[in-house]
């Protein structure tokens, strides 16, 4: 065997000092008791060294050799069919990469305030792993009239770091106002202090500029009872009277939910939603008889799968 | 085939002990007797195994898995040191597979790994290995091809030496630790890739802050604000697995006999995919003689932890007439593996409870020194590890790492009992290689939890693809610097190395170790050639990337 050969050749470069060191060899003695497993020399028979200070075996320092060179060859291939040794390699060191994919529907709620109830949503879908597909949806109504407002958007994300993503894409929006389409570009992550954030910037077919901040923090109560503050900052860069929108600051929301966890994937809630609408924003809803604060009590689910 | 050494060793017993019981024992080896009841054994020098799709049962529930001659674990192979090997494997499957013989020394085209030693063993084909048991001691076997292992391909090895054992005992009894789950591994992989915490239903709470446990609201901030989760011990856990010992569940009380009066050999082999356990045996201190198959001093403990991967022998010595319940808790505390050692079967013993799980600390983040505030240090500074790739894959280089090979594992600090260290191991034998290593290789076990992503040195094996390389004979240094807040138990296929543990030429050897979070750990090899295998034996790290392959050139016959 080869391997002996190793073996033996290292012995020979063994210095002589420690094989003399040897304090079992040819010893084959039943179980000796536990003298103090602390002293790391313990049942070394210290007569036989030659220097007893001198370190040994992993006790001494490792030098600074060079690494030898990569080589790029089999040997498997030496004693296996070389072309499925190859094809196993291939295999082995570019293994598929699994496409993960997930729909969570985050928000799935009706809105029960003052005469006016009505729903909201907020859904997304991605596909990949570091780089992903996405989907995104979100909207809210009142029952009885058209859609308030909705939008889709269609992202690639990519990830940046271990907590965040970059988002570009495309997003439409649909109902009752004007349906702009918007380029999109953002961010979404985890901040220090475990709030999931996302910041996003749009600009319309009109040549308009958005934007749009939320942030949430899931607070849990037990293991399934979870409690969770959420905001959200819409932004103008211009007045879009057609829209109804203002610039500066257009609206804020403020929700607060309490769901709790049947399993991971399903979870029912009940909670409140605050929505304001600010500045000229604000005015434009005076103008149309409208109110510009919504308070409404909430019950939904929120699942994934 | 009666060894004389045993013999004479049960003899002078016999005398000494006044008769009795002991004298009525047929004095077969210790290897030629039955061992561990219920457990399918081979031996021999020619062996089939047969792998394929089964549905096993566990505590009486119906389980998918795969199984190798239509048991879980695989049948144990009892073996001889010095005998001859040839093991055929048929693979009934509808994929390729493979069996790695972990911890033994063979020629490295005989190691099993598809795509580094070998092609892999083809659906409904056939593969002989062969190759001499060099060796002795407490082993198992796996399949290293898809998610097989996690299914059920694993079994366990007994090579009985040539020679006297060096610690003698009347009876011996493989422990096998696992882990099985009625979910298919594939949906657990996909649920922590899209839910990292998916399995962790042991987070902190407010209810718990109210009720003053865990941990005060400035380090619950500290935490938050580092983005870390002190609860993450295990990404999977007992939601959804369920614990065995040597195939049975905590309820079907697989029970190990004695005799009052007898040394007893607990072969303990962690071959679980994803779980560590704590192991102890209630009213029972347990003596360690060997550690990953090789025989070390014993040192007498009452509880250990291990990593998946690792074997631990250890020698009970039972004086009552009672059972005692041999239980592996997860080190998050999840769940547990369940067995009985008793004089008689039918007889069970108290069980007992889970102890609270514990929580991560700072000192699992490399950020505890004695008398130092440690608090300025970064948790990702690229600078403190210029060779890894700092991607979406790595969440923290660990700013100060320390060795922890005096500490008990996680969980165990500041317990009334007696834990294994790893310094408390040496070598019974001194080690046949006693060099200075010629160089270190530092390797940071890197990952991020958020994304479920594990490799080395930041990049996965297939990003990286170069292998580690080595020189046939050198003696290297092997430094791994955990950057996680897991630990890993790495595995080098085809090698004992000595950890560097300031135990000398009498160094523990191990194929397996666990690198605790926060950790640096040392080790010295001799280096063999072919192409090894070298990964965290976390099977879901592993497949995510945490692996690299150990190059060592020339091989026999070439120039160097």
């Amino acid at each position: 065997m080869k391997r002996l050969l190793v073996l033996l050749l290292t012995g020979i470069a063994t210095p002589a000092f420690a094989q003399a060191a040897d304090p079992h060899a040819g010893h084959h003695m039943p179980a000796p008791a536990p003298e103090a497993p602390s002293d790391p020399h313990a049942g070394h028979d210290m007569a036989d060294m030659p220097d007893a200070a001198e370190p040994t075996g992993t006790d001494q320092s490792p030098g600074s050799a060079e690494a030898p060179p990569v080589v790029h060859d089999s040997p498997a291939a030496r004693y296996w069919d070389a072309k499925d040794m190859a094809a196993a390699a291939a295999a082995e060191m570019h293994p598929p990469q699994p496409l993960y994919s997930k729909l969570t529907v985050d928000l799935a709620e009706l809105r029960v305030h003052d005469g006016r109830d009505g729903y909201a949503w907020e859904a997304e879908a991605w596909v990949g792993d570091l780089n992903r597909f996405m989907l995104k949806t979100k909207g809210e109504g009142s029952f009885g009239e058209a859609l308030d407002h909705g939008e889709m958007q269609a992202l690639y994300a990519k990830a940046l770091d271990p907590w965040w993503n970059l988002q570009a894409g495309l997003r439409q929006d649909i109902g009752a106002g004007p349906q702009r389409s918007w380029a999109t570009l953002g961010v979404e992550g985890r901040v220090p202090y475990q709030f999931e954030v996302q910041a996003a910037a749009f600009l319309s077919d009109k040549g308009q500029v958005t934007g749009r901040i939320e942030a949430a923090y899931d607070q849990r109560i037990t293991q399934k009872l979870i409690l969770q503050p959420r905001v959200e900052l819409n932004l103008s860069a211009q007045d879009m009277p057609a829209a109804h929108i203002g610039d500066g600051l257009t609206s804020a929301e403020l929700g607060l939910r309490l769901r709790y966890e049947i399993r991971r994937e399903f979870a029912p809630y009940i909670g409140v939603h605050w929505g304001w609408s600010v500045g000229k924003t604000a005015d434009y809803a005076r103008a149309e008889g409208k109110d510009t604060r919504h308070q409404s009590l909430v019950a939904g689910i929120r699942f994934w799968f | 085939m009666t060894s004389p050494q045993l013999t004479r060793r049960a003899l002078v017993r016999a005398a000494t002990l006044g008769g009795g019981a002991l004298a009525m024992q047929p004095l077969f080896p210790a290897w030629a007797q039955t061992v561990s009841e219920g457990l399918p054994t081979l031996s021999g020098e020619d062996i089939t195994l047969r792998i394929a799709r089964d549905t096993i049962s566990i505590d009486s529930r119906p389980a998918r898995a795969i199984s190798i001659n239509g048991t879980v674990p695989a049948p144990l192979l009892r073996l001889k040191q010095g005998q001859t090997f040839r093991l055929t494997v048929e693979n009934m499957l509808d994929e390729d597979t493979s069996i790695h013989w972990h911890g033994l020394l063979l020629p490295f085209q005989m190691d099993g790994v598809p795509g580094v030693s070998f092609p892999g063993i083809k659906p409904r084909s056939r593969f002989t290995y062969e190759f001499p048991i060099e060796q002795a001691g407490t082993y198992w076997y796996h399949s290293h091809s898809g998610l097989q292992e996690m299914m059920g391909a694993y079994g366990p090895i007994v090579i009985y030496p040539a020679g006297p054992e060096a610690a003698p005992y009347d009876r011996d009894h493989v422990v096998m630790l696992s882990d099985h789950s009625f979910v298919h591994p594939a949906r657990i992989l996909r649920n922590l890739k899209v839910e990292p915490g998916y399995y962790n239903h042991q987070r902190q709470t407010l209810s718990g802050l109210l009720a003053g446990k865990d941990q005060k609201l400035t380090d619950r901030m500290a935490w938050g604000q580092m983005r870390m989760d002190p609860t993450d011990l295990s990404d999977v856990t007992g939601k959804v697995l369920t614990y065995l010992i040597n195939g049975h569940g905590p309820e079907t009380n697989w029970t190990a006999l004695f005799k009052p009066g007898e040394r007893v050999r607990l072969r303990f082999i962690n071959g679980a995919a994803m779980s560590v356990f704590n192991v102890r045996i209630p009213g029972l201190e347990m003596q360690v003689v060997a550690a990953d198959g090789q025989d070390v001093r014993p040192v007498t403990v009452d509880e250990f932890q291990m990593s998946p991967g690792e074997t631990y022998d250890v020698i009970v010595t039972p004086a009552e007439d009672r059972a005692f319940t041999i239980v592996g808790e997860t080190v998050d505390r999840s769940g547990m593996a369940v067995a009985t050692l008793a004089p008689r079967a039918g007889m069970r013993a108290p069980v007992p409870p889970l102890r609270p799980r514990p929580l991560l600390t700072m000192k699992d983040m490399g950020m505890e020194m004695e008398g130092m505030d440690m608090s300025g240090h970064s948790m990702r500074d690229g600078a403190n590890a210029p060779q890894v790739k700092l991607g979406p894959g790595v969440e923290m280089i660990n700013p100060m790492p320390m060795d922890r090979t005096g500490d008990p594992g996680l969980g165990l600090d500041n317990l009334d009992h007696r834990v294994l260290v790893y310094r408390d191991l040496v070598a019974l034998e001194r080690n046949p290689d006693v060099r200075a290593a010629e160089r270190e290789i530092e390797v940071h076990l890197t990952g991020a939890m958020d994304r479920y992503m594990w490799s080395m040195d930041g990049k996965t094996m297939s990003e990286a693809h170069e292998p580690i390389p080595m020189r046939a004979g050198e003696r290297v240094r092997v430094t791994l610097i955990n950057d996680t807040m897991m630990a890993h138990p790495i595995h080098l296929h085809g090698h004992f190395f000595e950890l560097v543990t300031g135990h000398g030429d009498h160094s523990p050897r191990k194929h397996t170790v666990n690198v605790l979070p926060g950790g640096k750990l040392s080790w010295d090899v001799t280096a063999l050639p072919g192409d090894w295998a070298f990964h965290c034996h976390l099977f879901l790290h592993m497949a995510m990337g945490m692996m690299r392959v150990v190059q060592v050139r020339p091989m026999d016959g070439d120039a160097a």
